[in-house]
């Protein structure tokens, strides 16, 4: 593969968060090790693992919210976009849904403001969230609402790549379904690649096209959906599809 | 030992209600499962129990009662009185319930600061300790002293779980509480509510997505859409005889490890 087909590579990146604030200079805690992958154009790429191994930690280190202590991330793609794992904190509480949709139109689009709100209407649907909840600020919504608006926000802006952490685990599942779907659509429709992290086996493999196992902050196998399903080689793989049986 | 007769509950910034006419009991040391819709009144049936309603943002009627004491219009005094001792709750947001600026061991015994203050402050650290082992944080003592922030999405939540068992409460109240785990500790997790359900009688009301945890865990399901209780029944009978047409298709709808060919392919 050449690299006009990569929309990032992230290449023995190790990184982690110093102790105690800024100024300290205690010890760094070193969370990911040595981790080395690639995305496709148009691929989802799925990334599973132990509940507090590094995968938020990646998601950020690739966005730079966290410097790597070594290797590199590169991107092919502008802008990236990312669904936070937690939607309570990351949306802006002082602002209605309307606005908070609409912000990063005013602020990269080149649309005249009832274009605008025709994107967020059309936007809004796509994502199954009744009209009235434009009108609210992020508190007054319930969570599936919550990450709905949080997903909107991202897909809104029409990135080429796209982190999306835990995005449907506050669904139904018949609205899963739908988000699955969509994002899908998207995929076909704009050649659009994800990194999608989830605990749930059964969406990763219906959705990804390859899958990322991580434990205690390494890559410990990779490859095709398939593979890492029918014929997982590494002990962790193996156990974490046992529990999910 | 709960009742819920008949709540009704309105915000004043909504036009529709949020909870129409819902009824519902959870008999002792019974675990309910609830599931439904997102945006359909799981969660603010939830916190009606636990008298944590934004009371003046929105009208409400019915009633609740937990073992004959009166919830749903009771006082501030006595709703703060129950929380944490008799009923225990797990938000299913753990930073929306967390204080950013306290540590998350302070947090977790907290109850016990407020309900058993004879209790001597190195006690309370070492039941911390144990509650946060029982909720299956790695390292506990390292963990103790750490703010919310510092922790991932699902230690967060085994926090948030241990808070909430260190007082042993009658009523667990638990809203989407193994979202952010993986299967192994989610299935760690679920014995663990097993055995306080079994050897302290603990009556649990379990809100979640993931039906296949539901099934496991809980022996009555009751499932909401917009607003209103359309099913209620043995879960075992709700999912091989589905009545209403919501729970029909959410049944089928369950993700599945399906080869992609499979005809239940074409919904994804
Ligand atoms: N801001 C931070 N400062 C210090 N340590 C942190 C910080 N954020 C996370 N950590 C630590 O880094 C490790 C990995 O956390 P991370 O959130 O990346 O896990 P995760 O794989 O996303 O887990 P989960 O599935 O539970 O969301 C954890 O031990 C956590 O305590
Ligand atoms: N503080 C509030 N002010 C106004 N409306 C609210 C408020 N809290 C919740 N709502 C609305 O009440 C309805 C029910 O919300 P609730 O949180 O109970 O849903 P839920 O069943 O828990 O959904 P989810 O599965 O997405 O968490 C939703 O339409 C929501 O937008
Ligand atoms: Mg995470
Ligand atoms: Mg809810």
């Amino acid at each position: 593969m050449t690299n006009s087909d990569l929309v990032l590579s992230v290449s023995h990146v190790t990184s982690g968060y110093s102790e105690g604030g800024f100024l300290s200079k205690r010890a760094r805690r070193e969370i990911l090790h040595d981790v080395t992958f690639d995305v496709h154009h148009g691929e989802i790429l799925g990334l599973v693992g132990e509940s507090g191994t590094g995968k938020t930690t990646l998601a950020r280190t690739i966005l730079g919210m966290v410097k790597p202590d070594a290797g590199t991330v590169t991107h092919y793609t502008k802008r990236p976009q990312m669904i936070f794992q937690d939607p309570y904190s990351s949306l802006n509480p002082a602002y209605t849904v309307a606005w908070i949709l609409e912000e990063p139109l005013r602020i990269f689009g080149k649309y005249d403001a009832p274009e605008r709100k025709r994107r967020v209407a059309d936007m809004l649907a796509r994502v199954e969230l009744p009209e009235e909840c434009l009108r609210a600020k992020p508190e007054e919504l319930s969570g599936g609402q919550r990450q709905r608006v949080s997903i909107a926000t991202a897909l809104i802006q029409r990135p080429r790549f796209l982190i999306a952490d835990e995005p449907v685990s506050a669904l139904d599942v018949t609205i899963q379904a739908q988000i699955l779907k969509l994002l899908k659509e998207l995929r076909d429709e704009f050649d659009l690649s994800y990194l999608f992290i989830s605990h749930d086996l059964n969406v990763v493999y219906q959705l990804c096209d390859r899958v990322l196992v991580m434990k205690s902050g390494a890559v410990v196998e990779q490859g095709t959906v398939d593979d890492i399903f029918d014929h997982p080689k590494n002990e962790y793989t193996k156990q974490l599809l046992a529990a999910a049986e | 030992m709960l009742e819920i007769k008949d709540l009704h509950v309105k915000f004043h910034s909504r036009e529709r209600e949020a909870v129409s006419g819902v009824s519902l009991t959870i008999r002792n040391g019974e675990i309910l499962g609830l599931v439904g819709e997102s945006g359909s009144g799981k969660t603010v049936t939830a916190m009606s129990v636990a008298g944590l309603l934004p009371r003046r943002s929105c009208d409400y009627s019915g009633s609740i009662e937990l073992d004959g004491t009166e919830l749903l219009h009771a006082d501030r005094t006595l709703l703060r009185k129950m929380q944490g001792k008799e009923i225990g709750v797990v938000f299913q947001e753990p930073m929306s319930a967390m204080d950013p600026l306290m540590k998350i061991g302070e947090q977790v015994g907290e109850t016990l600061l407020l309900h058993h203050p004879e209790i001597s402050s190195e006690d309370r650290y070492y039941c911390a300790l144990a509650a946060m082992r029982e909720a299956e944080l790695p390292n506990p003592e390292d963990t103790y002293g750490r703010y919310p922030h510092e922790l991932s999405g699902g230690m967060l939540q085994r926090a948030m779980i241990a808070a909430a068992i260190i007082s042993r409460p009658k009523l667990l109240l638990l809203d989407e509480p193994t979202t952010a785990l993986d299967v192994t500790i989610q299935a760690q997790i679920l014995e663990l509510l097993k055995k306080l359900n079994r050897e302290h009688g603990i009556s649990m009301l379990f809100i979640s997505h993931n039906l296949n945890v539901v099934r496991k865990l809980c022996s009555r399901v009751a499932v909401m859409q917009k607003g209103i209780l359309v099913e209620e029944g043995q879960t075992e009978d709700v999912w091989e005889n589905p009545h209403h047409p919501y729970t029909k298709r959410l049944i089928a709808a369950i993700p599945t490890r399906t080869k992609k060919e499979a005809p239940d392919h074409d919904k994804f």
